[in-house]
């Protein structure tokens, strides 16, 4: 729609593909930089998640209602498929933050596919930066903290049983990865997900919408477009789906990777 | 949609962040964080305690009973063990008691008998005794008044008259086993 109405006055009859100017939503207010679609889905999400989880555990029954069973499934798939089955015995500590991540994450991604939302925060770079620090942050952390900072530096640049000429190559290596490497592609991966995926939507939708203004040849074709955004749409959550399991997952992956003995 | 002109036009590196997105991504995944980790993650994980309390409790009192009953089905058993046995022995002591009683009244009443048989042995004895004593007084007497009287005087002297007496009684005697034979 949006880029339909962008492109009225430019060519004519033209199909402006989507682009990444689609994602650059401007303030619904005018001058405030916070009232922006991105910021107000990443608040409802807070919202949704918190009111969703606090009524399921208001009660922490041990028969529990139905809401209470759906949000222990939840909580108990990140606690113990994420937290417990990758960190090991110190995993109860990580799990509030594991737990927010999933749900923040999942919920932020579940609106690209949410009819009158439809839009990925996750999309937006910022967010996924925003997360990436985080677990840097948490990571080196523990790390530093069950270590010392300079042991723990000593085991990333110097992997053991290595020989000593390869610490030239391995040990650059070594710091980008957990410097750099890391949180780049921690972020970066979720954002081109939900990017790519909000695009193709996009693409497909507003693409069958400009097919059907052709001739009646074109107007024919444009079910098939619509077709395709609806597959696609399923394929998109579970893409969704998909990127808040890997991020959750790499970031107990991490924690535990800083927790162990050796690097 | 006043905001197309600026979306279109506004064509950034969609990999610069926004510095309103990245104060407002923090904001709301830290007020996430605490929200969940104050108030779901600690009720989560009570009532999880809660139900791992409960089923443990309830296979340690299922234990328990258990335990309970194989303590009093073994008690049980003893018991009745312990009265077979009895039973058993008291069964043998009857037995044997039964068969000493039995001897006993046995050899009581053998003795009984034997006694009543040498007293009546012994009585009639005595009064066979007696009855030849008196017998042979009388038939003494008679049989010598009769032979007196037989051969008169003859017969006076005391050694003679005894002497043929005796003979007389014994012939008798000897008469009286013939005849009894």
């Amino acid at each position: 729609m949006r880029v339909l109405a962008a492109t009225k006055g430019v060519e004519g009859e033209g199909f402006n593909p989507p682009d990444a100017g689609d994602f650059n939503l401007p303030p619904f207010i005018e001058g405030n930089v916070f009232a922006t679609k991105p910021i107000l889905l990443a608040f409802l999400s807070v919202l949704l998640i918190a009111t969703f989880f606090i009524l399921a555990a208001r009660k922490a029954a041990v028969v529990p209602s139905k809401l209470q069973f759906a949000g222990e499934s939840v909580y108990t798939f990140v606690r113990n498929d994420l937290g417990r089955d990758v960190i090991g015995h110190e995993f109860m500590r990580f799990v509030p933050y594991l737990f927010t991540l999933f749900t923040f994450i999942l919920v932020n991604n579940l609106f690209g596919i949410v009819p009158l939302i439809q839009f990925p925060t996750m999309s937006r770079i910022s967010f996924p930066y925003v997360l990436a620090a985080f677990t840097f942050f948490v990571f080196h952390y523990v790390g530093i903290r069950r270590h010392g900072l300079i042991s723990y530096l000593k085991g990333i640049m110097f992997i053991p049983g290595v020989p000593k000429p390869a610490y030239v190559l391995i040990t650059p290596l070594e710091l980008a990865t957990y410097f750099l490497v890391r949180p780049l592609t921690l972020s970066l991966r979720l954002f081109a997900n939900m990017f790519a995926g909000h695009l193709l939507l996009l693409v497909f939708f507003l693409g069958g919408e400009h097919l059907l203004q052709g001739v009646i040849g074109l107007k024919l074709i444009s079910p098939f477009s619509f077709a395709i955004g609806i597959a696609l749409t399923f394929f998109e959550f579970m893409v969704q789906c998909l990127q808040a399991y890997i991020f959750t997952l790499l970031t107990a992956l991490y924690i535990a990777g800083a927790l162990a003995d050796e690097h | 949609m006043n905001s197309i002109e600026l979306a279109a036009g506004e064509e950034l590196n969609p990999l610069i962040p926004h510095t309103a997105e990245i104060i407002a991504g923090f904001i709301a995944f830290s007020l996430l964080y605490i929200l969940l980790r104050r108030a779901v993650v600690p009720r989560f994980e009570k009532a999880f305690a809660a139900r791992t309390d409960a089923i443990q409790g309830g296979m340690e009192r299922a234990e328990r009973a258990q335990r309970e009953a194989e303590v009093a089905l073994n008690q049980y058993k003893a018991q009745l063990a312990d009265a077979r046995g009895e039973a058993q022995v008291i069964r043998e002591e009857a037995r044997v008691q039964g068969a000493a009683i039995i001897e006993e009244m046995r050899s009581k009443a053998q003795e009984e008998a034997a006694r009543i048989t040498s007293q009546a042995q012994a009585a009639i004895e005595a009064e066979r005794q007696q009855a030849v004593n008196s017998l042979r007084n009388e038939v003494g007497a008679l049989a010598t008044e009769l032979a007196s009287k037989i051969v008169g005087e003859a017969l006076d002297d005391q050694v003679r008259q005894s002497r043929i007496v005796d003979r007389f009684l014994s012939d008798l005697e000897q008469s009286e086993i013939k005849r009894s034979n």
